[in-house]
């Protein structure tokens, strides 16, 4: 009895340092090939560790004109938050941790918290660079939200109105039935227009590539994180790390939630090699969206300018999904 | 320390121009960018000192600029190191008898690496940054704990019988001179 109650959560600790080192891999990816992109050799795969290390070695300055306390909370609540939202997730492909303790919604609030931390912390810090930085974020947040909750109510509708006694907001229910295999040709163009608006949101909520305002190294000289440094800085390192994961696991739970594991499983395969399958296949899609979504629009973009970023969000990103849940909802009509 | 090895592939540099003609940034950015790439070594170019672990200071120090370099050296979090790419940096350069520049970086803040030319080439900053992860070694190995640091003399084989009589003979000359001295006088 005692030894099943300890197992839940000696896997979450598992699964969220599993989660941080996917994250920093995945960062050295991200650098490694956007290196490669621009025929560089550019840094090992284990430079984002390298950083680590050397980040939490390093002074860490807490500025005169900061508000302490804050300025020290914000990293700690933007890693405890990102951390947090791994586990209510289906990282790895299994059914998430916290599955019975809060759905979709939450998910929607928690994904808020790390870029709500990000911002109190660039106020905090007293520098004016930073307060630019945060109020870029904030508005930021404010424009990807609403393709981000248009695409989710899309994705809950349909699956809610085929299955109306399954509970509709829960990954579960998403991975029992993936939202591509329930609509037609037509609804399946508008999902392909949902992962687009997802996949663009991706680079605001990491603030990587076009959307990378709030940090922009050559105008705001580091932004948001421009007074953070040693262990703080380290941590919003981490937290960036375990976002990535988050925001890529989202992607997949949402929108390509199908598994390996059932097909397997069809081939008498069960018990462990199908759980193995699962991680694979797992791994394989988020190291193609990591690339397709992140790197390669980092890479070929150059950065928008806060006013062009937030018209970009409420007309095109805003569009897009709201085409692509009226494709859905013809689709179901049809 | 044993945090050297990571440390010395993850330097993140702050780029500092004190008045220099921009000839010497140029070959920083050509150090930095692809043709160079000096990412492959984790040196990475940050906006703001805070993220820093080096200095990149160019030019020969304009006394309008003098005060402002002080503080960007001191807004750097430790352990911090500062090189100094170009002859005006290192010697004021061609304007070494100038009324408004103070003549070299190190006049202000302390100095670890010096990269002489004018300007220098970016294969000189990269050599630069090999000088460096030398000097951090050294001064790791300084700070190493003197028990340590024994050992790892005992393992270098050295004949230690012939330095402690070298070191007595030594000891008694420097007696004998001290009594002369004392005695002269």
């Amino acid at each position: 009895m005692l030894s099943e109650i300890m197992m839940i959560p000696m896997i979450a600790a598992l699964m969220l340092l599993l989660a941080i080192i996917v994250g920093l891999f995945f960062l050295g990816l991200d650098r490694k090939i956007a290196a490669r992109f621009q025929s560089r050799i550019g840094p090992p795969i284990v430079q984002p560790f390298r950083d680590l290390v050397k980040l939490l070695a390093k002074e860490t300055i807490v500025p005169d004109n900061a508000i302490g306390w804050l300025f020290n909370l914000a990293p700690v609540i933007a890693l405890a938050s990102a951390l947090l939202l791994i586990l209510y997730l289906p990282f790895l492909g299994v059914a998430p941790i916290l599955s019975g303790y809060g759905d979709l919604i939450l998910v929607l609030y928690l994904l808020m918290l790390p870029a709500l931390a990000i911002a109190i912390g660039g106020f905090a810090s007293g520098n004016n660079y930073a307060t630019v930085g945060a109020q870029r974020k904030l508005i930021m947040m404010l424009s990807y939200e609403f393709p981000l909750a248009v695409l989710v109510m899309a994705v809950v509708w349909k699956t809610s109105s085929m299955f109306p006694d399954l509970q509709g907001f829960t990954f579960s229910t998403f991975m029992q039935h993936p939202v591509l295999t329930l609509v037609g040709p037509v609804g399946g163009f508008g999902v392909v227009l949902l992962i687009v608006t997802i996949l663009i949101a991706l680079c605001a909520e990491l603030i990587k590539g076009p959307f990378d305002n709030p940090e922009a190294d050559t105008e705001l000289a580091g932004g948001v994180l421009v007074d953070y440094s040693g262990r703080n800085l380290a941590l919003f390192l981490l937290s960036d790390a375990v976002k990535l994961c988050a925001f890529i696991t989202l992607v997949i739970g949402l929108l390509l939630p199908c598994s390996l594991g059932d097909m397997f499983s069809s081939f008498m395969y069960t018990g462990w090699l199908a759980i193995a399958a699962n991680v694979v296949f797992f791994f394989v899609k988020f190291t193609v969206i990591a690339i397709l979504g992140l790197t390669f629009v980092r890479v070929a973009f150059a950065r928008l300018k806060i006013n062009q970023a937030t018209k970009f969000f409420w007309l095109v990103s805003a569009g897009i999904s709201l085409l692509g849940l009226l494709l859905i909802s013809l689709d179901s009509m049809m | 320390m044993r945090q050297t090895n990571t440390f010395k592939k993850s330097l993140w540099v702050f780029h500092l121009n004190t008045g220099s003609c921009n000839g010497c940034d140029i070959e920083i950015v050509a150090t930095l960018t692809p043709r160079y790439d000096a990412e492959r070594f984790g040196i990475k170019l940050v906006g703001t000192p805070r993220h820093a672990d080096v200095l990149i200071a160019t030019g020969p120090v304009t006394k309008e600029m003098a005060d402002r370099a002080k503080r960007v050296y001191e807004q750097m979090p430790e352990p911090k190191y500062v090189m100094c790419v170009g002859s005006c940096g290192s010697t004021g350069g061609v304007f070494y008898d100038s009324y408004n520049t103070l003549g070299g970086i190190d006049k202000i803040i302390p100095v670890d690496v010096y990269v002489p030319g004018c300007p220098p080439r970016p294969e000189a900053i990269i050599h630069a940054f090999v000088k460096l992860w030398e000097k951090m070694d050294k001064k790791a190995e300084k700070s190493r704990p003197v028990k340590k640091r024994k050992q790892a003399n005992k393992n270098k084989t050295v004949n230690k019988d012939k330095t402690v009589k070298r070191s007595k003979i030594v000891n008694k000359r420097s007696t004998i001179l001290t009594k002369r001295i004392t005695e002269q006088k």
